[in-house]
């Protein structure tokens, strides 16, 4: 099992809905989030390009916030999530600066915090918060090794890209373009 | 630590990419964290879900309000089975949470007061006293001036309850900004060409559409939930989009076509696309011979409208005017050419909104499928009560003879009218206002000041300390859509359907539902029989089982379905139709417009353009706000807390601004605004204007989130463009400049 996210960058409208429905699921406190909006214009006035990114946590395959946590409080679960036990991290942020997508914060309560593809959810057969709120329904979530997962599916007959794929992490966020 | 914006910068994707939602205030260390909503993330199971429907914005998503064992409300969530949201409600539908949390909500009744140096303060009152102080002065209105002289601004439902009240006391003198400042252009014109106004949520099926036209529409920015959700998938379906905006809007982002094009000049696009159609041929020949009126007419009136003549105006070169026809002529009659909401914009609105009518006509697409679809609502029985009194005058008369085809009050003229200097005819001494803030949502401020000055009495009710309460002199603090009982919902929709709102928790602070703050005010008026109720759910109860259905049932569904009883979504081909004209076909020549003295069609006329170093401002929406009702909101403040001046970067090259500098703006008529916003140079608008997100620079310090965050765009629109169809307020006539330094010794004038 493998679990991964496409985002549909061609129906993104850049709402923030992700972002919102992620704070209030996963009681994230204001002024923090663990997904947020990228919008990035390219060309000049009047031939440009517009493209919105939800990202979040990446969920890498060679995760270095794992790799590089002193005390084990990043590890994986079953499906390559990755998460962070709140009660074994000291907050030393080495994950924070090890990780190219910037996906974690220093939660105020003194441990970091990140996307954890609201496994809680997943676990009952829901998807993350942020795919079933999404008005455009441009964010798919599935399993990657099931050829009919919603994640596949929405890979199958279309161009993608992943973030920064020179850091080597592996990532599983596909942006369809 | 690097921050997200550096590692954007520095990523191969970075150029000119620009965090929008959830960012900035990641790493603020300490940041106020109020009122903290525990979720144990494995609790959901023990949540119990509350049926309501959002009033964060006119849209009405219906959904669930999920609340905890001790009664906090944790999270909303749409309800699958509404067509408003299907199940997904938008960012300020999720975070509508946030305005039942909003500890600057108004929390008790408050009285102006004043003290014996002249200085004014309001004091905190018990519900007895200020809805005495509200009656008294009904009263009081009535018996110098007759009810007619007790006026209300209103929206929404806040805004419905008020008017209930009004009615039964025995006046119509009323208006809301949604017509004369938004959508009334719209109604005039479609209810003219084809006997039926467009709906709310817009009847156009653009889930099965194959072509959709947006003109200055920003679907995607505006969330009008279930019509981005359709654009989603008319992408998906590979649908042509041509979007027509001077600003490169997320829609023209998504768009086949983006049609860039000069501010104001849309009505020539709109004639040379007719010009197209008719004389190569391209019309729906069977549908605009069995179904309209004025065809000939029509093609003799554009036959000098060339793409040509139409380049010259609108800088869309002819063979993009002639290929997006052709796009359109392909697709028909699975065309929408989207109507549009907010739609004041140069004061001959009225004509651009035929104009699209007439192309709507021309292409077919009118009741079939993937154009305009045939709506049908539930009826919701009327609870008992005697009719309503009729008033000696009304909004109408109000007017005087102007703008003879508005269908509702005219807000502009609901403010002259109070104003003695201007000697109205029929005057309004008093207000009520329920669900508008006036200063944000009117443009000219001066006249709105003079109003609100000249008035004997204001009452507001609202859950926000608004700038309109600071001109209240009874202050009614209103629970918000989240603790109370209300309205059915039985909006239009392919559909038939009712969605109920109840409480999900008890009111916090000493707020009360509207419908309880009206029944009190008619109680003490003598008006019991139109309150003939003790609580609202008894008249909702009642309302329901007349529907076969039941309170009990709508606590377990929410929103529940009825099978359509007015014949099918879509005119069968060929079906005999009669409109509801007076030639009982789709106008494309205006009969009404022509007995009324205006333009029986659209003709396109020059607008004034900016001075030397002005800019037209054109302003909008953002996807996680609603005007300026949720810039307080802590969850919606989250996503974006203030706006900014979007700049083309030749104009910031020419002035020297730099991205993020504050700036005030000045415009043409001197107006400056109270605060800076900050430059956003981007190559998203056109070097001859300036894009705004409306609602923002709140200059009430109650507000203590959205207080100084960003500028009003509202303070820039001092000259309007008054449409003498239906009185709509064009707001786009308007010039802005930039003042780097703070211009405090001009402020005086203009600080309201």
């Amino acid at each position: 099992m493998r679990y991964a996210m496409a985002i549909d960058t061609k129906k993104c409208v850049g709402c923030g809905d992700c972002v919102v429905a992620c704070q209030t699921e996963n009681n994230v406190p204001h002024g923090y989030c663990r997904d947020w909006v990228v919008e990035n214009v390219t060309g000049t006035y009047p031939s440009l390009d517009l493209e919105f990114r939800s990202e979040r946590c990446n969920h890498c395959d060679n995760a270095p916030c794992v790799r590089c946590c002193p005390t084990g409080a990043s590890h994986k679960v079953e499906g390559g999530v990755v998460l962070v036990t709140h009660n074994k991290c000291i907050g030393c942020g080495a994950c924070i600066e090890s990780c190219p997508y910037d996906a974690r914060y220093p939660h105020p309560e003194g441990y970091v915090d990140k996307c954890t593809f609201c496994i809680h959810r997943v676990e009952k057969g829901q998807n993350p918060s942020c795919v079933g709120v999404c008005p455009t329904r441009c964010l798919h979530f599935g399993d990657l090794n099931d050829p009919n997962s919603d994640v596949s599916l929405a890979l199958k007959d279309r161009k993608w890209k992943v973030l920064a794929p020179e850091a080597g992490t592996k990532p599983q966020l596909y942006f369809l373009t | 630590m690097h921050t997200r914006r550096n590692f954007i910068r520095i990523s191969s994707l970075g150029l000119g990419a620009t965090v929008l939602a959830g960012s900035m205030a990641k790493w603020v260390v300490g940041a106020n964290s109020p009122k903290n909503i525990s979720i144990g993330s494995n609790s959901l199971a023990s949540l119990k879900p509350v049926p309501t429907y959002c009033e964060v914005c006119f849209w009405k998503c219906a959904g669930w309000a999920y609340v905890d064992e001790k009664g906090d409300i944790l999270k909303i969530v749409g309800n699958k089975n509404d067509p408003h949201c299907n199940g997904r409600l938008c960012p300020r539908g999720t975070g509508g949470i946030g305005m039942y949390y909003d500890e600057d909500r108004l929390k008790t009744p408050l009285i102006r007061e004043k003290k014996k140096d002249g200085t004014q303060y309001f004091r905190e009152a018990s519900w007895e006293e200020a809805l005495d102080k509200v009656a008294n002065k009904m009263k009081e209105v009535k018996e110098k001036y007759g009810s007619e002289a007790f006026g209300l601004f209103n929206h929404g439902n806040p805004g419905a309850s008020l008017e209930h009240l009004l009615r039964s006391y025995g006046s119509e003198s009323n208006a809301e900004p949604a017509f004369a400042n938004c959508r009334g252009p719209r109604s005039a014109a479609y209810f003219t060409t084809f006997g039926t106004d467009i709906v709310s949520p817009e009847n156009t099926d653009i889930r099965d559409t194959e072509c959709l036209v947006l003109i200055g529409s920003h679907i995607g920015e505006n969330m009008h939930n279930s019509q981005v959700q359709e654009m989603s998938e008319a992408i998906d379906k590979k649908a042509i989009i041509i979007t027509v905006d001077p600003r490169f809007s997320t829609a023209a982002g998504h768009s086949s076509f983006w049609l860039p094009i000069k501010p104001s000049t849309d009505i020539a696009l709109l004639m040379a696309w007719i010009h197209v159609l008719i004389y190569d041929e391209l019309y729906n020949k069977p549908f605009v011979e069995k179904y309209t009126f004025g065809f000939d007419l029509l093609k003799n009136h554009v036959k000098s409208m060339t793409p040509e003549w139409a380049y010259g105006i609108t800088d869309i070169e002819p063979e993009v005017i002639r290929k997006t026809a052709r796009a359109m002529a392909g697709a028909a009659p699975a065309v929408v050419i989207h109507p549009g909401r907010h739609t004041v914009w140069y004061g001959d609105d009225s004509q651009r909104e035929r104009a699209m009518a007439i192309l709507t006509a021309l292409l077919g697409a009118w009741g079939k499928r993937g154009s305009l679809y045939l709506p049908e609502a539930i009826k919701i029985p009327e609870f008992p009560q005697p009719k309503y009194p009729t008033p000696k005058w009304n909004w109408k008369d109000i007017n005087e003879g102007k703008f003879p085809l508005a269908s509702m009050g005219i807000t502009t003229e609901l403010l002259k009218a109070s104003i003695p200097r201007l000697n109205y005819k029929h005057q309004v001494k008093a207000w009520l206002v329920g669900g508008t803030n006036l200063p944000l949502s009117m443009p000219d401020k001066k006249l709105f000041k003079e109003a609100a000055e000249s008035v004997e009495f204001i009452a507001v009710m609202d859950t926000m300390p608004m700038e309109i309460t600071g001109y209240a002199d009874v202050i009614l603090p209103e629970a918000t859509y989240l603790e109370r009982y209300d309205f059915l919902r039985a909006a239009p929709a392919r559909v038939p359907n009712v969605a109920m709102r109840m409480p999900a928790a008890q009111p916090k602070y000493d707020t009360k539902p509207g419908w309880w703050i009206v029944k009190q005010i008619g109680e003490r008026l003598g008006l019991h029989d139109y309150f003939n109720y003790n609580d609202y759910s008894e008249v909702i109860d009642w309302q329901l089982k007349k529907l076969g259905s039941s309170l009990e049932e709508m606590k377990k569904i929410g929103v529940k379905l009825f099978p359509r009883k007015d014949g099918p979504l879509y005119l069968a081909d060929g079906e005999d139709f009669q409109f509801n004209t007076s030639t009982g076909k789709i106008e494309l020549y205006s009969v009404d417009f022509a007995n009324a003295g205006f333009d029986p069609f659209p003709v396109y006329t020059p607008h004034p353009e900016p001075p030397q170093n002005f800019y037209r401002l054109i302003y909008g929406r953002a996807p996680m706000h609603t005007f300026s009702r949720t810039s307080n909101n802590p969850n919606l403040w989250d996503l974006m807390k203030e706006n900014s001046v979007w700049v083309n970067p030749k104009v910031a090259d020419l002035w020297g601004l730099k991205k993020g500098q504050k700036v005030w703006l000045k415009n043409q008529d001197g107006a400056v605004t109270t605060f800076p916003v900050a430059v956003r140079v981007t190559e998203r608008i056109r070097w001859d204007s300036v894009y705004m997100v409306h609602g923002f620079g709140h200059s009430d310090k109650k507000l203590t989130r959205a207080f100084g965050m960003g500028a009003s765009d509202e303070e820039m629109i001092t000259n309007i463009a008054v449409d003498p169809v239906m009185g709509g307020t064009g707001m786009r006539g308007n010039f802005i400049t930039f003042l780097k330094e703070n211009p405090a010794s001009d402020k005086k004038e203009d600080k309201a």
